[in-house]
């Protein structure tokens, strides 16, 4: 591994001082994703920065009826919540489809946001790759590209965002509180992650020595209708090669709201929020299912990989709607 | 019992090394180190406390052979910084059996023949002694999700699941069509 010295921070503007200190630092929580990038030499800070201290541990309601989970909570935690478990279960259930026990009793939540691709590449020191060294290039595009994306990938990077967690996060329209040497400010979900673009070394929209402080969630929850379904390779403990977070608020069989991101397809959880307006009012039905996929994967495009995942996501979408409304879409699928 | 232990480690020269002084309560024995700040509590308990048990299977966190329990909750050890860690309780498979008396898990290991090559083993038994503690699983099913970080190259897990329905007491019940546990 890596040799680096290790500080503690005991308050925010403490961990916010300490990372500012030096420019080569890093903060780390639980570990689980850091721990192992410092071990293969794709993370090479000089200074790590211990937040584990931090008061980041609550999981609080807000006056607006919404919900806000500290940085530090750990993602066990969170999925075994009381009030999660019954009021965002799309977030519980995403959450205990990743990982493993042991993972999820040490990572944290705004861990889980800053985990790192788990392109092949990427973590393969031995190889190029632009999100690592930007302009050495990308084997991805012509190599062995089964998990990478379909959507919103660029001439450089075709990477995906590993987290089942941040596709709930997603459709639940989360806001992300940060905190910084400019003070405080929050970001909407949507405008945490990036797309890899030219620059496919920024995984996020953080600013220099900026630290997650909490998530918070809107007071709709589509406890009533919501679903998280994911397709990997085994049955538990692997990455979605193509997930679905959905919720959907109904009146009869009339769609008034629905939210759905997708996981395992893009470097950030993938919604289309014209795709979802044209649901308003729809009754549900195959029909509307099927355009509704059309339209969220609209601009999808496949490599000899991963080809495969732009029929697999209509399916898993079709799915989540059926597990979400517990109806049946068999003909949407197709 | 509060026993100073200093010993050097393997990796760095000690003039090199920045060294963090840190305390654990292990298998319930209060101990002290020096280490490094990129020491794994994994290679803590094998290297400085010479508790093997513990096993380095994957380093990566995809195997859960280093799984032992911290603060009452199991984990990868690979996957921790002694130094992040400073002053946990932990327990390893060392710390599981009272005198001659093993714990139920690891006696139901036995009694059903739950493992070939024994290597993952121990990370086996921490995880589902953890498990049960936890108190999410009704069935079989539910405990092949909740194990599912611990893998076994062997393939010993019709037996491993056996033995850990027998150490919760709980029948080898399927889904029933609801989905739910019978």
């Amino acid at each position: 591994m890596n040799r680096f010295s290790y500080t503690r921070a005991n308050a925010v503007a403490d961990a916010i001082a300490q990372h500012r200190a030096n420019a080569a630092a890093a903060f780390i929580a639980g570990g689980t994703n850091l721990v192992d990038l410092l071990r293969e030499d794709v993370a090479r800070p000089k200074v790590l920065v211990d937040i584990n201290r931090l008061p980041l541990k609550q999981i609080e309601a807000t006056p607006d009826g919404g919900l806000k989970i500290g940085a530090l909570v750990t993602n066990s935690a969170v999925a075994y919540n009381e009030t999660v478990a019954a009021r965002y279960p799309l977030l519980a259930d995403a959450i205990l489809a990743g990982a493993s026990a042991q993972i999820r009793n040490v990572a944290t939540v705004g861990g889980n946001l800053l985990q790192r691709t788990r392109c092949h590449y990427f973590y393969d020191v031995g190889t190029p790759c632009n999100k690592r060294e930007p302009g050495s290039g990308c084997p991805a595009m012509n190599g062995i590209n089964r998990i990478h994306a379909i959507l919103g990938a660029s001439d450089q990077c075709i990477a995906v965002h590993p987290s089942d967690m941040c596709v709930a996060l997603a459709a639940l329209d989360a806001t992300v509180h940060l905190d910084g040497k400019d003070g405080a400010r929050t970001l909407a979900f949507a405008d945490f992650h990036r797309l890899p673009g030219d620059t496919p070394n920024l995984d996020t929209n953080l600013r220099d020595d900026e630290l997650i402080t909490a998530i918070e969630l809107p007071k709709q929850g589509f406890a009533s209708h919501h679903a998280y379904v994911k397709v990997r390779d085994r049955a538990s403990y692997a990455f979605a090669l193509v997930s679905a977070a959905l919720g959907v608020e109904l009146d009869g069989d009339d769609i008034v709201a629905a939210h759905c991101a997708l996981g395992g397809v893009a470097h950030k959880p993938w919604r289309c929020p014209e795709a979802e307006a044209q649901l308003r009012g729809k009754p549900l039905n195959a029909a509307t299912v099927r355009e509704f996929a059309a339209a969220l994967l609209r601009g999808a495009q496949g490599r000899p990989g991963n080809a495969f995942k732009i029929d697999l996501a209509r399916r898993v979408i079709a799915r989540a709607f059926e597990l979400a409304t517990q109806r049946s879409f068999e003909e949407a699928a197709s | 019992m509060d026993t100073p232990i200093v010993e050097r480690t393997l990796d760095v020269a000690p003039d090199e090394a920045q060294r963090m002084p840190v305390t654990f309560q292990i298998n319930g024995e209060k101990r002290h180190f020096e280490v490094e700040a990129w020491t794994s509590l994994l290679d803590l308990l094998r290297e400085h406390c010479h508790l093997t048990g513990t096993k380095k299977g994957c380093d990566h966190g995809q195997c859960g052979a280093c799984t032992a329990i911290v603060d009452g909750q199991r984990i990868n050890t690979c996957l921790a910084l002694a130094v992040v860690r400073d002053g946990a309780s932990i327990t390893t498979i060392e710390g599981l059996a009272e005198g001659d008396r093993l714990h139920p898990v690891q006696q139901a290991f036995i009694d059903h023949d739950a493992f070939q090559c024994g290597y993952c083993t121990p990370g086996q038994i921490c995880s589902a002694v953890a498990m049960l503690a936890e108190g999410h699983v009704k069935c079989a099913d539910d405990i092949r999700e909740q194990m599912s970080g611990n893998l076994c190259r062997c393939g010993a897990y019709t037996n491993i699941v056996a033995a850990m329905l027998d150490a919760a007491d709980l029948a080898d019940g399927q889904p029933d069509a609801q989905g739910a546990c019978s």
